[in-house]
């Protein structure tokens, strides 16, 4: 495995439309280390949801590579683009997106599943998860019971659950107030902090923005520029 | 996993109620419809092997040629010895002798001239050494009144006859005939009971009187025109069937003997054979076109439910589930909505049914004008097979309709399913 978790190399992403190819991203090349905090950054319609797909193996790029925990996504069948974004990466959405149908615990329980997990231990890390994000208490509620920044806490530890070397945040507090915006990306730091798991998010919020180590603007499918902000 | 899915979809009743009321009110649907159709089959089989075809049935070859108008004039003379044989042989059959004929039912005035006149359709049985063919041709339940003859100058007519001929019990009828060597002859009977059937064909015109009297009324001492032969258990046997009748026939029919016996099945008679597999057929069409329809009806509730579920999907996907696991977990729980809905629809089809199969279905509406023996009263026949063809189209069904509405999750972009969620 290289050094990256993950490594963008030419990557352009191109829809057919009336009037030709309309490029989302074109020629990316970008890496994402260990325990980075990075934003990508930029307004709506900017390619950054497409390059968090790309980098979660959820679609393929039209060009360039995309390698993912040292793999090129582009090589991987279905089944193997499933495994990699089972054991490795988390997401976390805008909306939350829990299962309705069951408790805050199954919600965070789901991934363990999927991984074959022996139940002693899936309770265990289901239970640590939600004390991460503060919501042992809630273990039973479905999620139509909770506010929309407890929605997000669930989310996270769902997400965080497994352990994940990554996880890839799609404007995660585009739908919160910002106490809730604050708690959530706070929660997210101390897991990046204490549990070393690199964060990539897509944002165009300035309250999410100042927490990021890096910050990836992109502008039109392209990389504008690319820092790290000194002192967070 | 198994486990963490049945709750969802337990919890989720757009998930299950729609599907399981589709099944399970499809479910109950075939299983009623298979028990009353195996409850006609039954009762067409079970009247016209009382009343006619027997399961099996033995002729002359030259009686056979022409079956339908039943000439007993080509029947069997003297047939005894034969008939021992054969019953020895075929331990299995219950056999019985008769003769049908056609005669003209008088009824004498004082002056010895006729007051009125009717055509009657004659069954010459034994009526008085055993009650075996009061059973087979249920003569005690079709008994509307008075009685069952004691002697061979008494008959009972249908009915219908009985009211047509302004006729009263006890009164004297004369039955006229042409005697096997085609000479008028005549007998005198008195009327000692009525019976109704509740077969058209029947109850427009039988007269039936004993064996031996009708044996003597047209000249066929120790004859009869059919021998037949019915199972001991009371229940047609096509296979065994086909085996007693290619075993008598080539032990002891001959080819070249016109009134040599010949052995003819239930199938063999009357058309018989064409509706058994008409009735065959229409089940199987049945069963096919049923899984058809539901499967269709549940493909497109699978598919509404699909496109409801397409953000679940999505977050599935995100978590590391594959698009063939989905799927299969979409199967998975279409087999459990299908077991259970396929249950509760056996259950209530079979409680619908034994309802019929206690107190019938009046059917004479449809045997009215029709000279098919069928009884006018149906009653549905519950067998284990009616409830494994209600449980299995079940099943079938709902699996079809996941399995096409699912196919969706293949169709669409992993990103674009994925897109769903953030609609």
């Amino acid at each position: 495995m290289s050094d990256y978790i993950a490594s963008l190399h030419k990557i352009s992403k191109a829809y057919a439309t009336g009037h030709g190819d309309f490029y989302a991203l074109k020629d990316i090349d970008l890496e994402f280390r260990e325990r980075e905090f990075t934003g990508i950054v930029g307004p709506s319609g900017s390619g950054k949801t497409t390059l968090l797909n790309i980098i979660g193996s959820l679609d393929l790029p039209t060009a360039g590579e995309a390698k993912v925990m040292g793999l090129l996504t582009s090589q991987l069948n279905a089944r193997q683009a499933a495994a990699l974004r089972s054991r490795h990466i988390g997401f976390i959405f805008q909306t939350y997106n829990l299962l309705p149908v069951y408790s805050v615990y199954e919600n965070v329980e789901f991934p363990l599943l999927l991984l074959k997990m022996k139940p002693e231990e899936r309770k265990k890390a289901v239970l640590a998860a939600l004390e991460w994000v503060g919501l042992l208490d809630k273990q039973k509620s479905r999620p139509a019971q909770l506010s929309g920044g407890q929605c997000q806490r669930v989310a996270i530890a769902r997400a965080m659950v497994k352990k994940p070397v990554l996880v890839l945040a799609d404007e995660p507090t585009a739908n919160l107030d910002t106490e809730n915006s604050l708690h959530i990306l706070q929660t997210m730091q101390n897991l990046n902090t204490n549990l070393g798991t690199s964060f990539i998010f897509s944002t165009h919020d300035d309250k999410v923005i100042r927490f990021m180590k890096r910050i990836v603007r992109l502008i039109d499918g392209k990389v504008a520029s690319d820092d790290y902000q000194a002192g967070v | 996993m198994l486990r963490f899915l049945l709750k969802g979809v337990f919890r989720d009743r757009h998930r299950y109620l729609f599907p399981l009321l589709i099944v399970s009110s499809g479910v109950l649907i075939m299983v009623f419809m298979l028990a009353l159709i195996n409850g006609y089959m039954g009762s067409f089989i079970r009247a016209n092997a009382g009343f006619d075809t027997g399961h099996l049935k033995v002729v002359t070859l030259a009686y056979s040629e022409v079956l339908a108008q039943k000439p007993y004039d080509l029947g069997f003379l003297d047939i005894q010895k034969d008939f021992a044989k054969w019953k020895a042989r075929y331990p299995q059959l219950n056999w019985v002798q008769r003769i049908h004929f056609g005669a003209l039912l008088g009824v004498p005035s004082q002056a010895d001239s006729l007051i009125q006149q009717g055509e009657v359709l004659g069954f010459g049985i034994d009526l008085l050494s055993s009650t075996r063919e009061r059973q087979l041709m249920n003569l005690d339940k079709a008994l509307r009144k008075g009685r069952m003859p004691h002697s061979d100058r008494e008959i009972l007519i249908s009915d219908n006859a009985l009211n047509r001929l302004n006729l009263k019990l006890g009164d004297s009828v004369l039955l006229f005939g042409s005697d096997i060597d085609g000479a008028l002859s005549s007998a005198q009977f008195s009327v000692c009971g009525t019976l109704g059937f509740g077969t058209e064909a029947l109850d427009r015109g039988a007269v039936i009187a004993d064996l031996a009297a009708v044996r003597k009324l047209l000249n066929m001492e120790g004859g009869a025109s059919e021998i037949l032969g019915f199972f001991q258990t009371g229940e047609y046997d096509r296979e065994e069937a086909a085996l007693i009748k290619a075993d008598f026939n080539r032990s002891f029919s001959d080819p070249d003997n016109e009134f040599s016996p010949l052995m003819l099945s239930m199938e063999d008679q009357n058309n018989m054979g064409y509706i058994m597999a008409m009735l065959d057929r229409m089940m199987a069409i049945f069963s096919f076109v049923f899984i058809i329809i539901l499967g269709i009806v549940l493909w497109n509730s699978g598919l509404m439910n699909g496109i409801r579920r397409y953000g679940e999907f999505g977050v599935r996907l995100a978590m590391g589930e594959s698009k063939l696991h989905i799927y299969e977990t979409l199967l998975l729980e279409a087999a459990g909505v299908g077991v259970i809905g396929s249950a509760l629809g056996i259950m209530l089809g079979l409680v619908l049914s034994a309802y019929f199969n206690l107190y019938g279905m009046d059917a004479s509406v449809f045997s009215r004008n029709s000279s098919l023996l069928s009884e006018d009263i149906i009653y549905t026949s519950i067998e284990f097979s009616t409830a494994l063809a209600g449980f299995v189209p079940g099943i079938l069904s709902t699996l079809l309709g996941a399995a096409l509405a699912g196919l969706a999750v293949f169709r669409r972009q992993t990103a674009q399913l994925f897109k769903e969620l953030e609609t």
